[in-house]
């Protein structure tokens, strides 16, 4: 039953990727811990695998969509290990909770602007 | 954005570093995936499309996880393979279907739809 859910919800994450353009991680994270019991750590882990794999085939059918610019997205994510770097030793200095809630308002900012643009869209 | 091969101008790339740093970050800082900066940021600071953003976002992600996904592999040992494929498979049949159905469905409704992915992670922050 447990394995049964967890391929279910592997489906809704490999959706909301393909809907809104996310990894699926979101998703993935809670499947691996909660249905499989894998730690943390290795969930995360093993999600990032799962993560590549939709990305991979993902955007191989948005670029048969003509929906990717391959030069851009590459110098995103050459460039990211750059904000993890970043992100560690931030997260040695501030506390995880004020990161979190920056992130959270971040989170609601960006909803909000994309939900205002929406609507003024043509 | 009609950018020729090999002339992206000096401060897109800026802009793009900035996303990219900040996917890095993020993905680094809370595990949620790159992604979740990635698209907002395409569509205020380059004025893409959703269906362009989303699907730039995807084939960053592809790069940014595997990066993720080596470290951890190699240095920590922490991915069960086996579990992570088997899973892909369901989620690949995810991801098809929804870039399928994405292209049938009006443009602003994938903002509303990220937006209120937004909220959840935003709502997840707040009550850890």
């Amino acid at each position: 039953m447990n394995e049964v859910l967890a391929v279910l919800i592997a489906v809704a994450g490999g959706l909301a990727g393909g809907l809104v353009g996310v990894g699926g991680g979101v998703l993935f994270v809670p499947a691996l811990t909660i249905f499989l019991g894998l730690t943390q750590v290795e969930a995360e882990s093993t999600s990032l695998l799962m993560i590549v794999v939709v990305a991979l085939i993902g955007a191989y059918r948005q670029n048969g969509y003509g929906n990717v610019r391959l030069r851009e997205a590459l110098t995103i994510g050459v460039l990211s290990p750059l904000g993890v770097w970043l992100g560690v030793t931030v997260s040695n200095h501030v506390s995880e909770r004020a990161l979190q809630l920056s992130f959270a308002a971040l989170a609601l900012f960006m909803a909000a602007q994309l939900v205002r643009r929406a609507r003024s869209a043509p | 954005m009609p950018t020729a091969p090999g002339s992206l101008p000096s401060h897109q790339t800026l802009k793009l570093a900035a996303i990219g740093s900040l996917a890095g970050l993020f993905s680094g800082l809370f595990g949620v995936g790159g992604g979740t900066v990635i698209v907002p940021l395409l569509i205020f600071w380059f004025g893409y499309g959703e269906r362009l953003a989303t699907g730039t976002s995807l084939a960053a992600i592809v790069l940014i996880g595997l990066l993720g996904a080596l470290a951890q592999g190699g240095f920590y040992g922490n991915v069960h393979v086996a579990t992570g494929l088997l899973l892909a498979i369901p989620a690949v049949l995810g991801v098809v279907l929804g870039t399928a159905i994405q292209q049938r469905i009006p443009q602003r409704a994938v903002s509303y739809l990220f937006a209120l992915l937004l909220v959840g992670i935003a709502i997840e922050l707040i009550l850890k």
